[in-house]
């Protein structure tokens, strides 16, 4: 069909679609994010599609089979829902198929050996909204991720696609921008500025023309809910940016996606053209009048790219370089156009806010920070991926109820929120709710809400130094604090952990902490100390330790450890024997192995090989 | 005289506007497995765009290369996730048993290591992608193994 030139014909279009759908056809849904992917869910697929076609005429079960999106819980993919029975199997492989045919499809039965297994309780639930993961989420950013099909446009309007849109032409940009505000929607991307007053400075600033863009390019290391929305329901971003446009009058968009999300790109530039087929983008949008389209403009993998004057640099084709704070891209942004600039997951929230209300956002999270925040929960946590929650969940219920507790029974050390712009939260004050302000507050910051768990194993000086590194890495180098500052810092944690650290070089590092802080050009510049001042803050005892003693508590500091092997645990299987690079382990065949730590490169091959655990660090 | 078309062929795929830049090299460093200097030079004749600035979009940019990468790019995931669940020990495995060090090309082409901050697969970690297919919870005893049987066929 042509383009939809009304909203009258939207919704027919919608209902036309609604009655080809029978309810009680049987449904496959194998999960194609890119973690699924890698597990082997595209094979799972193909057994599926076979097995169907061998015996769909034969025994009369119709299918109806999607690859959708990412369900989140990555770790235990490939992932398979079944409806109507809302069954999730878990790490299905493609000789689990035929049994989940006969079993399950035909038969309504469960396959118990592929359902979710609680790790604490060892309880057994097959239905997928019990799962414990899934069962505290409140979906809104991510309300389509895995039920529909990301390449098919039609999915989405089924699902209540671009009624969002729909109700937005109808209103005055005046009454948009003011549902925004009064919703409390705060920019999912880092800083948490609050879109309305965003849009709505836009809008105020004289111009013929005006960008509306999407920040795609999630570099906080850690987080991935930006990457599931563009690959798993890309129209939702769309229709976010269409009615952003619409509100600030805009009539053209750009999407920066990172280089490092091949899939989020096709699956967007998909979604874009079926959108300018069915008119929902382009020239009228559904018979409105109102033009507005979207470019999408790929990341070279530069982390200061997310820095907002650093892309719209990029995107104009330049070296992506911050610019001093005070212009203000809603005034002077992409091509010193007055410019909105929010994130995929803030795009993703705004088509339901204006579908249902300020007043139903707001009443959901705290004073300061409403609706729900995706979280991607990642470390050492028993299930990891992400998760959606209303703002205001302790970190403690976060990680314990929905991320099932530390891995292996060890102690809960930490978490890391906010990428290399934040800090880490020690266990003791994990009852802190999660929202921006208490973030802040506690030396952290919400960033783009990636949790990573730490647990006793986890060094917080080489935790400081990994982020320093990383910084130093990424860093563009066009102000000093940061391009000279940093180094300096990752010389003075090198010191520290490499066992040559004194009191005064804390204090250095301190000194440094403060330099960069109030001396750099850019946010992520001026947030670049957080890690170094937080673990300080709340670890001194393990840079203590360091110093002091020469000694890391975590094990982990490889200039201050040494490997040995426990006799008791040993079987003497000779794997470490054989893993070794230096081979300096020795012992004969069912008797306990020696380490030579005299040629030991403290490489961790040997306890990564071992199956007793009979590795030792101290 | 160098032979143009090679390149005028992938820019042809654009805009005539410097927006299309980054995306004209990045599908130079798909094609050639870097940036050649001859399609530096070829970018700026055509765009009008002076050849310092792309060269500097060049060295800035992670995902552009000046020099030729191997054959087969193996990509250790050094994000948090990965950090705290042994990529370090996955990395120093693959330095040693390659030869190289991150960054860097074996002498016979076939391999380039290098770390990338983040692929936002954190729920899958340890990762390591060859030739970009992800290998999710790699170990640093077995990484060489995946790798192997991966490019070897």
């Amino acid at each position: 069909m042509g383009a939809i030139n009304s909203v009258e014909r939207l919704e027919a279009y919608r209902k036309e679609l609604a009655s080809k759908v029978k309810e009680d056809l049987p449904a496959v849904l194998v999960c194609f994010g890119t973690g699924c992917q890698a597990n082997g869910s595209r094979l799972v697929a193909e057994a599926f599609a076979k097995v169907i076609e061998e015996q769909g005429l034969r025994v009369g079960v119709n299918l109806g089979m999607k690859t959708t999106g990412c369900h989140g819980y990555c770790e235990n993919g490939p992932l398979v829902a079944l409806k109507p029975q809302d069954i999730l199997y878990l790490k299905v492989t493609p000789e689990d198929v035929p049994e989940i045919v006969e079993e399950t499809v035909k038969g309504g039965r469960v396959v118990e050996r592929l359902v979710y297994r609680d790790k604490v309780t060892d309880e057994v639930i097959a239905r997928y909204s019990e799962i414990p993961f899934y069962q505290h989420q409140q979906r809104i950013a991510l309300r389509n991720i895995g039920n529909i099909d990301p390449a098919s446009i039609d999915d989405y309007i089924l699902a209540g696609g671009y009624a969002g849109l729909a109700k937005a032409l109808g209103m005055e940009p005046e009454e948009i921008i003011s549902e925004v505000e009064r919703s409390g929607l705060r920019g999912r991307g880092g800083g948490g500025f609050p879109a309305g007053t965003k849009w709505r400075s836009c809008a105020a600033v004289e111009s013929d023309v005006r960008y509306v863009m999407c920040n795609g390019d999630e570099g906080d290391p850690g987080a991935f809910m930006d990457r599931s929305i563009m690959e798993g329901d890309p129209h939702a971003v769309i229709e976010g940016m269409i009615i952003g446009a619409l509100a600030v009058g805009a009539h053209q968009g750009y999407i920066y996606v990172r280089d490092e999300y091949p899939l989020a790109v096709r699956n967007l530039t998909t979604a874009l053209e079926a959108a300018r087929e069915k008119g929902l983008l382009g020239r009228d949008i559904l018979g409105s009048g109102f033009d507005f389209d979207i470019k999408i403009s790929r990341g070279g993998g530069a982390f200061v790219c997310g820095e907002s004057s650093a892309l719209m640099r990029s995107v104009e084709g330049n070296v992506g370089e911050p610019r001093a704070k005070y212009i203000r891209s809603v005034e002077r942004g992409l091509y010193n156009r007055p410019t909105v600039l929010n994130n995929v997951e803030t795009w993703a929230n705004v088509p339901e806010i204006i579908l249902k209300g300020a007043e139903w956002y707001a009443s959901m999270g705290t004073e300061g920070s409403k609706g729900t925040k995706v979280f991607s929960l990642v470390g050492k946590v028993n299930n990891t991926g992400l998760v959606e929650v209303p703002m205001g969940i302790s970190i403690r219920d976060l990680v314990e109820k929905i991320g099932g507790g530390i891995l292996g029974g060890k102690r809960f050390k930490a978490v890391q929120t906010g990428g290399p712009s934040g800090g880490c939260i020690p266990e003791r004050l994990a009852d802190l709710p999660i929202d921006f302000d208490s973030l802040t507050e506690a030396g952290s910051m919400m960033g783009s809400g990636g949790i990573i768990v730490m647990d006793e194993d986890t060094c917080m000086v080489d935790v400081a130094r990994y982020f320093t590194n990383f910084l130093v890495d990424e860093s563009c180098g066009k102000c000093t604090p940061c391009r000279d500052g940093l180094p300096r810092m990752l010389d003075l944690l090198d010191d520290i952990t490499g066992g040559r650290g004194t009191e005064e070089h804390l204090a250095m590092l301190e000194e440094l902490c403060d330099l960069l802080t109030w001396g750099a050009l850019c946010g992520l510049g001026t947030s670049a100390a957080n890690p170094v001042l937080s673990t300080i803050r709340y670890f001194r005892d393990e840079y203590e330790a360091h110093i002091r003693e020469k000694r890391c508590p975590a094990g982990v500091c490889k200039a201050l450890i040494t490997y040995s092997i426990d006799p008791e645990a040993c079987t003497g299987c000779r794997l470490c024997a054989k893993n070794c690079p230096q081979e300096c382990i020795s012992g004969e065949r069912k008797k306990p192995h020696v380490i030579d730590t005299s040629k030991c490169i403290k490489c961790g091959v040997c306890r990564d090989a071992c199956t007793f655990d009979a590795v030792r660090v101290s | 005289m160098t032979d143009v078309s090679k390149f005028d062929g992938i820019i042809d795929r654009y805009e005539r506007s410097e927006e299309s830049l980054l995306a004209i090299l990045q599908d130079f460093q798909r094609e050639f497995h870097y940036v050649p200097e001859e399609g530096i030079r070829r970018l700026s004749e055509v765009t009008g765009v002076p050849e310092s600035r792309i060269y500097a979009m060049g060295t800035f940019y992670k995902a552009l290369s000046l020099t030729p990468r191997g054959k087969h790019v193996i990509k250790v995931c050094t994000g948090t996730a990965c950090h705290l669940k042994g990529a370090p020990q996955i990395l120093e495995t693959l330095e040693r048993e390659l030869g190289v060090k991150r960054n860097g090309t074996t002498e016979d082409g076939e391999y380039t290591l290098e770390c990338v901050n983040c692929v936002g697969a954190c729920a899958m970690a340890p990762v390591t992608l060859v030739d970009e297919v992800y290998h999710g919870q790699t170990r640093a005893s077995k990484v060489m193994d995946v790798v192997r049987k991966q490019t070897e066929g």
